[in-house]
Parts: C-alpha cells; structure tokens; sequence
C-alpha cells in the first residue's frame, strides 16, 4: 500500500496545487514534497534488505487481459524511490528565489512528473511501466516548453518525438513478451515482468527485443548516438526542469535496462552487449571531449552528464555484480551531484544574466558559501574518493575491466577527462579576474544554502558509508544475477 | 431494431418541427431523441435477434456499435448550436438528414444479408452527400459535395458488383450462406468469390477512406460544414469498420489467407499516406483529414490480423477516436467561428489553419485542454484513451505475428506525434490573437464529457471490457 500512496498522494497533492494563486504555492509545493520524501524515506529505513518486493499493491487493472496494476519496491527500486523522493523538494526548494509566471501549473507539472517517475521505478507489470514511463513525458515536456529558454519549441519537440519513438518499439517489444507468456488462472497472458524473466525465447526474438528495448533506454539516458536530444534540451529547459531530467529522468533508462534487458534477453546480452558496452564507451569519451570544449556551463554539465551514463550503461551490459551495484549506486550518486551542479549553473545565471565561462571569473572572493559548496559537488562529480562518485565509478570500472579490459581501459579516461573539464570550469567561473558580470556576486541566500546542505551530507554519506545503500541493493541484485546466469546457462 | 423505426419517426417528426417559427426547440428536440434511441437500443440487451426475414441481426457487439454511433451524434449535434444564430442554416433538415443518416449507420452495424449493407450504406451516404453540401452559398462546399458524390456512387456501383459476384459464387445474400460456403469448399472455390469479395471490400474501404481509396477524403473533409465534417469522420467511419468486421469475420474467415495479405498492404499504405501527408498540411481541417485516414489505417491493423481480440479492439478504438475527434472539431468550430479573418487561402480558410489556435490556452483554459486532451489521445499518448485504443490494435497484429506491418504503424505513429504536436504547440507556446472565445454552457458541459471520457479510458480501460 505505501507504494500505492508514494504514486498517488503526488497526483492529489498537485491537483490541490493547481488550485492555489500567489505565492503560496511555493510553499505548499515544499510542503507537500517533503512528505513525500519522508514516505521515501520510510520506504528506504523499512525496506528489509532481501530480494523480495515489498510495500506492494496489486490489482486487476484490465482484468481479462491480465494486465494488473501491480507496483512494489525491491532492491533495486528502492534507491531510485529514494532518489525521486529526494531530489524533487530540493529542486523545489532551489526555485524559491526565482519566480516563474503560472506558478501554481509550474509546481503541479514537477508534482505529476514526480508520481509518473515513482510508477517508472515501482511498476511490477510491463504495461504498467510503459504507462508510467510515457507519462512522464507529458508534464516535463510542458515543463521544459512552457518555462524554457527562446529556443525551447523546436528542441523540447525533438525531444518528445525522439523519445516517444524509441518507447512505441519498446511497446512493441512488450506486446510480443505478453504474449509468450503462458496462460495464468484468469487470463490467457501475463504481463508481469518476473513472468517475462521466466520466457524462453528464440535467439531471433531475443535479438530484436534487445534491440526494440536498448533503443527506447538508450534514447532515455542518452546512450551514444542517440543523445542528439539532450545537450540542447538541457540548455533551453528552465533549470528545475533539467534538474528533473538528469537527476531523475535519465535513470529511467538505466534502470529499464537492469530490469527489463539483462534478465529477460540473457541471450541478446551476450550477443549484442559487447556492441552496446563499445556504443557506450564512445559515448564516455565523446561526450568528456565535447565538454572539454564547452564555454557555457549548463551545457559542460550536460555533456558531463551524456558522459558518465555511459559508464552506468557499460556497468551494468558487464554483466557483473558489482557493475550493477555500480550502477545503481551511481544512479543515486550522480542524481545528487548532477542536481548541484544544475544548481550552481542556475545560481550564476540568475546573478549575472549568463553562463558563458569567458564572461565569469573571480567569483569565489565574495563568495566563500557557494565556492564550497560548489568544490564538494564537483568533487563528487569527479569521483574524488570519500565522496559519492568514487564508490559507483569505482564499482562500475570494476565490472567493465572484469568484462574486458580494454573497454575497462577506455572508460576509465571518464575519471581524467572528468577532471579536466569540471576543474576547468571551476576555474574560470571561480578564480581569476572578476569580470563586470560577476563584481558585485552575492552570496547564496539561506534557503539556496537550504537545498546545498542535505546534498553535500549526502555525498559524504555515500562516500564514506556506502555500505548502508549497497547492503539494500545486494541481495536483490545478486538475485538478478542468478536470473541471468541461470537463464543464459539453460539457452546454451 | 428499435432504434431504427424510432431515429426514422423522429427524423420525420423533426422536419415537421422545422415549421415552427422558433428554431429553438429543434436542438433540445434532437438531443432528446437521440437519448430516447440511445436507451431503447439497450433494450434487448444480451438477446439476439433477427429481423425482417433474417435481414438484420442484433447483438451486443451491434448494440455497442450503435451506441457509440448515437453517441457520436449527440456530441455532434450538441456542438451543432450555432444553427440558432445562422439565418442561412437549416437546422430541421440537418438534423433530420443526421438522424436519417443514423438509420443507415445502424442497418451497416447489424445487417444480417448483403442487401441490407447495400441499403444501409446508400441511406447514410446520400444524407452526407445532402450535408455535404449544405453550405450552399459556399464554392468549396459545393464541390465537396460533388465530388464526394460522384466518387460515393461508383463506389457503390463496385460494391454492388461485388455483391452480385459473391451471390452468383454462392446463391445466397446471407452472412452464414456465404460463411458455410467458404468454410466448406469441396471442389475449391469459385473465382467469383474472390473477385466478388474483392469489390465488396473496395466499396466499403472506399467508404471508410483506405488508401488508395482516400484521395476524396481531404476535399470532402474540408469543403463540408466542420460539424458535418465531425459527424462523417465519426460515425460514417464507425459504421464502415462494424460492418467490414461483421463482413469478414463472419463470413470470410475462412478465407483469411486470400484477403489478409491484401488488407495488411492497404493497411500499411493507409498509414504511411496518411501520416505522411498530414505533416505537411497547414489547415487544421485537413490535418484532420488526413489523420481520419491514418486512423482508418490503425484500425485496419485489427481487421488484417482478424483474432479473439478484434472485437474489442474495433469497438474501443472507435469509441475513443470518435471522443477525440468530436472533441477537437468542437474547438475548431468554436475558433473559425471567432477569430476575425476569415480569407479562403488555396489550402482552406485561414481561421482554420494552425495559427489560428495560437495562444488559445491562455485564453480559454478549458478549450486549450479539451483540445490537448483530444490530440494526445489522437497520438496516443497514455493516460489517454487512444493509448489503449493503439496498444488493442497492435496487440492484435502481435497475436497474428505481423510484425512488419507493427513496424510501419510505430514508425507512422511517431510521425504522427509531429503534426498533433504543431496544435498544442500552437496553443501553450505562441502568442496570437487576445480576444476571449465565448463557450456556450452546454457546448462546454460536451467537452468536459470528452475530457472526462478520454481520460477515464485512458486510466481504466477495463471499464468498457464487461460491456459485451
């Protein structure tokens, strides 16, 4: 039932929301969000570490096709429950200095989104996922379309045609396991993921299912080449919104690949993984050079971004435990940093009207709250050990030098490349001459300092403890490796 | 049964209405009969029966086909409003035509012998044609009437000719003459038979406008009235699809090989002209033509892979695209009507173009959502009804293992996205004209019904699963 609530209170809490006028609304958004982390929460401290689904519900949703609404959170869900309950009020939080026009819609979109996201990562019905993972689409398109910058029609249109394309074959993909499925007491079908893991497929099947699957995950997160969306919808969304997208929306596609790929298309895995882990190798790369290069910031951090979901997409095709323990820890990790970053991004630009680095400069001499706080969420982003980012780029390059050693050589240039790229434009933002811009910098208000706070607790927490998430996610993921190893042994 | 004496005495009783001096009572009047038939087609619910020595047959499937057909209608004819204000509008004989247009729709639905789908078509194409052109004073609709004549009658004449074959073939006019005799062939069957077959689909595809069948669509579409052109492209669609479903599943499955591979490629050229040319309209109108064509092309999907789960995938995607459809005509009524300009450009009235919805949800929320409400499920976006109504048909052709023609219909879906797209963006993202639309209370209690409809399918699909 408590999974049931975590989907729907959002849904009721934004359309009480949509009723509110002024500047209330910010705060009831806050309010609300915040109980919806500590149901997160709860979630997360009562969640028993095992590889079952707990907190579940189920229902017959379309009854005589078996088709059920059927959510539950298990160990691989339940960080990313936590992520979503985690990160939405600090995105709202971050938006209290600012104003945006039809606020009360602004906040109900990001409420609306944050249910279809918690459905994404709870759904244990394949159908049910694909609904929730379409949803989510619809309020962060208007999101980023209605709030964005001058460019915003054409690009969050290109991102809405992209990725709605890459679902209808994951759609498709789901039909076609629906019905292999055998006949269940009510119905002739099953549309329930642990019955798709108990399929047999033929090798074709398997691999144009693990095709139609990678190209809709890929789209999502963005895997190489299929990120042409995202650099340029990052830049034009409003802040809250790329927030959204890279802390949260972006796992949707890592995590389907967990669930959905390496159990149910063992076989294709073995087949095309090595495809997949080399697209995303070229993705780390590409994506860490083209950000070398950047000068704005929001999209140095977007290509970052483009950059280390390679590395979770060729952790988890590593096929190894501890590059999906990598995964999923660095889905967690990079949720919190990539959020700071946005923030830090947002922060300058709503100071000095830009985010070009040639522009910045010299900010960090009245500025001693945000530079900290700045260095430690870039430090994370680096992946300096003790803080979050070392524990999964560490698991995640363990598991792909397990896997080869060569691709396990080219994605470790991430932690370099990331060095580079991120010190550079901690440099030019922060050191060096102030420019006209950036003279009279103020310092971050109390409730900017507000959303820094828990964020930075938490890259330390994961840096230093990470044992307290890994233990969660264990005994689930080493289920899921008994799947696979289980599965493909019996096809061969 | 019933609602075909009935919606033929009220049309009657309609005409005789349009002597009073008031035109006011004619729309309560049509709501109100149309209500009546609605509840008295749900009188023999569960029971089957035949009427006129065996000429029509209903059932729960032609009930709900019915159903969704008057429901159509009454949408339609609750937009219809501004008949009132319009000197020049005939408001009796509209809606008369409408409701004797029903009857043709109904007879499509729950014919039982070939000569009733003949009459049934014949009833419902003449009054369109009539609506057609019903704006007389208007060059395009004229033309649209013509042509949509013309190019009707010979489709009829081919379907006819089909007819004859099939009874020259088989000696019978009957569904289950003609299904014992496929089911059964001793000796092979006739070549008749498949050419017979052959131009009774053409007439009805015709009909429905399947490629290459549809070149008619888009003028016809545009030149009629817009409450007509929603009323054709709704109920004349649904009773087309009922009764190529009742044709082949009834009696031509067991000929299912000669005619799917058929059906899949108009299917497959049904979608992708469609789509394809849909992109490139600038006229809302004739978007919506052609999107009417694309959807003919999704709910062939379920007719080319004819199985258990056509029935209900026929029936829910009609359902769903009638709401939608009716939906988003009303919006554009209300906004070609209102907005000033009204200069014909060689692609349509420029009040139906696009542009004209620019900044519509800021200045009239409700219809700015009716009509976002209507495109996602035209698109079929989930939590929308249209979302079910793509994934039945698709699940149809996942049962047949046709996934080729699957293919062709996501790709064309994304395609899709594209131009129903270019209409929210209209409304949401660009600044246009500042003037209020003025909704009338009725006309608006119709929307908020489709929105509430699309939507509560779009999350509870099974709702309408119990009904037959």
């Amino acid at each position: 039932m408590l999974t049931l609530f975590l989907i729907f209170y959002p849904v009721v809490a934004a359309s009480l929301i949509l009723m509110i006028r002024g500047e209330r609304v910010k705060q009831a958004a806050l309010i609300a969000a915040l109980v919806e982390l500590a149901f997160a929460g709860y979630a997360f401290i009562g969640f028993k570490p095992d590889a079952s689904s707990q907190f579940g519900f189920d229902y017959a949703w379309i009854g005589s096709l078996g088709i059920r609404f059927s959510a539950g959170i298990d160990g691989i869900s339940v960080l990313l429950v936590l992520l979503t309950g985690l990160l939405v009020p600090f995105i709202i939080l971050s938006t209290f200095d600012r104003s945006y026009p039809r606020p009360a819609l602004f906040y109900a979109l990001m409420l609306y989104m944050q249910a279809a996201l918690i459905g994404v990562f709870t759904a244990r019905d394949g159908f049910l996922f694909y609904f929730f993972f379409e949803a989510a689409l619809i309020p962060i398109y208007f999101l980023a379309a209605m709030w964005g910058g001058a460019n915003r029609i054409p690009v969050t249109f290109k991102f809405f045609v992209y990725t709605i394309f890459g679902s209808l074959f994951m759609l498709l993909a789901l039909v076609y396991l629906y019905y292999q499925t055998p006949a269940t007491a009510v119905s002739a079908h099953s549309a329930a993921i642990v019955d798709f893991y108990k399929l047999n497929l033929t090798p074709e099947a398997e691999t144009w299912i693990f095709w139609a699957f990678f190209i809709a995950f890929a789209i999502k997160m963005p895997v190489f080449p299929f990120h042409t969306w995202q650099p340029d919808t990052y830049v034009e969304s409003p802040t809250p919104a790329t927030m959204l997208l890279a802390g949260i929306m972006l796992k949707m596609g890592v995590y389907g690949l967990i669930r959905f790929i390496l159990p149910i298309v063992p076989l294709g895995v073995e087949t095309w993984g090595k495809t997949a882990v080399i697209l995303s190798v070229i993705g780390i790369i590409y994506g860490s050079i083209i950000a070398i290069r950047q000068r704005d910031m929001k999209r140095l951090i977007a290509y970052s971004s483009f950059s280390h979901v390679g590395l979770m997409a060729a952790g988890v095709f590593s096929q190894t435990e501890t590059g999906m323990q990598g995964a999923l820890v660095q889905m967690l990790a990079h949720g919190i940093n990539v959020v700071g970053m946005f923030f830090v991004a947002d922060i300058i630009f709503s100071r000095t009207k830009t985010n070009q680095l040639d522009q910045l400069g010299g900010i960090t001499q009245t500025t001693p709250k945000l530079t900290v706080f700045f260095l430690i969420m870039l430090l994370g982003s680096v992946a300096l050990p003790l803080t979050n980012g070392f524990i999964g780029e560490f698991l995640l390059l363990h598991g792909v030098f397990t896997y080869n050693n060569y691709l396990g050589l080219a994605a470790g240039f991430t932690i370099i490349f990331g060095a580079v790229y991120m010190l550079r434009m901690f440099q030019k933002s922060m050191f060096g001459q102030t420019s006209s811009r950036t003279e009279s910098f103020a310092d971050l208000t109390s409730s900017e300092s507000w959303v820094f706070i828990p964020l930075v607790v938490l890259v330390f927490w994961i840096g230093i403890y990470p044992h307290s998430f890994l233990k969660v996610t264990e005994p689930a993921v080493a289920n899921m490796m008994k799947y696979i190893g289980t599965t493909a042994v019996s096809l061969k | 049964m019933l609602p075909i004496v009935l919606l033929s005495v009220f049309g009657i009783a309609l005409l005789f209405l349009g002597f009073l001096k008031s035109k006011a009572v004619l729309l309560p009047a049509t709501l109100l009969f149309l209500v009546v038939a609605l509840g008295v087609n749900f009188l023999d619910w569960n029971k089957t029966y035949l009427y006129f020595n065996d000429m029509l047959r209903t059932n729960n499937l032609s009930m709900v086909f019915t159903a969704i057909m008057l429901g159509s209608a009454f949408m339609v004819v609750a937009l219809s409003s501004s008949f009132i204000d319009d000197d020049s509008a005939q408001p009796a004989e509209y809606y008369a035509l409408m409701l004797f247009s029903l009857v043709g729709a109904v007879m499509m639905v729950s014919f039982e012998n070939l000569i009733m789908l003949f009459v049934g078509v014949e009833i419902l194409s003449v009054a369109m044609y009539v609506l057609t052109g019903s704006d007389k004073r208007n060059l395009r609709s004229n033309e649209a009437a013509l042509k949509y004549f013309l190019m009707g009658a010979f489709a009829t004449g081919i379907m006819l000719f089909g007819m004859a074959l099939l009874y020259g073939a088989t000696g019978s006019f009957t569904l289950s003459g003609l299904a014992s005799y496929t089911a059964h062939p001793q000796t092979g069957l006739s070549l008749l038979i498949y050419v017979g077959l052959l131009m009774l689909l053409i007439g009805l595809l015709f009909k429905v406008s399947a490629a290459p069948f549809h070149f008619w669509t888009p003028d016809v579409y545009d030149g009629a009235p817009t409450i007509f052109t929603a009323f054709m492209s709704t109920v004349v669609k649904t009773a087309g699809f009922a009764a190529l479903f009742r044709l082949l599943s009834v009696s031509f499955g067991g000929v299912y090989t000669f005619w799917w591979t058929l059906l899949a490629i108009i299917t497959a050229l049904t979608l992708i002209a469609g789509n394809i040319t849909a992109v490139y309209q600038t006229s809302f109108k004739r978007m919506m033509a052609y999107s009417s064509i694309s959807h003919a092309g999704y709910l062939l999907i379920g007719l080319a892979s004819l199985g258990t789960q056509t029935k209900q995938a026929i029936v829910f995607y009609s359902l769903a695209y009638s709401v939608a459809t009716i939906a988003a005509f009303g919006v554009l009524i209300l906004v070609s009507q209102q907005r000033s300009t009204q200069t014909i450009t060689s692609e349509g009235v420029l009040t139906e173009n696009f542009d004209a919805f620019n900044g519509l949800a800021r200045q009239n929320p409700l219809l700015g959502l009716a009509m976002t409400v209507s495109m996602l499920s035209l698109a079929g976006i989930p939590l929308t009804a249209g979302f079910w109504g793509k994934f039945y048909m698709f699940s149809t052709a996942v049962e047949r293992g046709q996934i080729w023609l699957l293919v062709v219909a996501v790709l064309m879906s994304a395609v899709g996205i594209y131009y129903y797209f270019r209409v929210i963006i209209a409304m949401y993202f660009r600044d246009g004209a500042t003037e209020p639309i003025r909704v009338a209370p009725f006309f608006q209690y119709v929307l908020v019904g489709a929105i509430i409809l699309t939507i509560g399918l779009g999350i509870a699909p099974g709702l309408l699963q119990g009904l037959f």
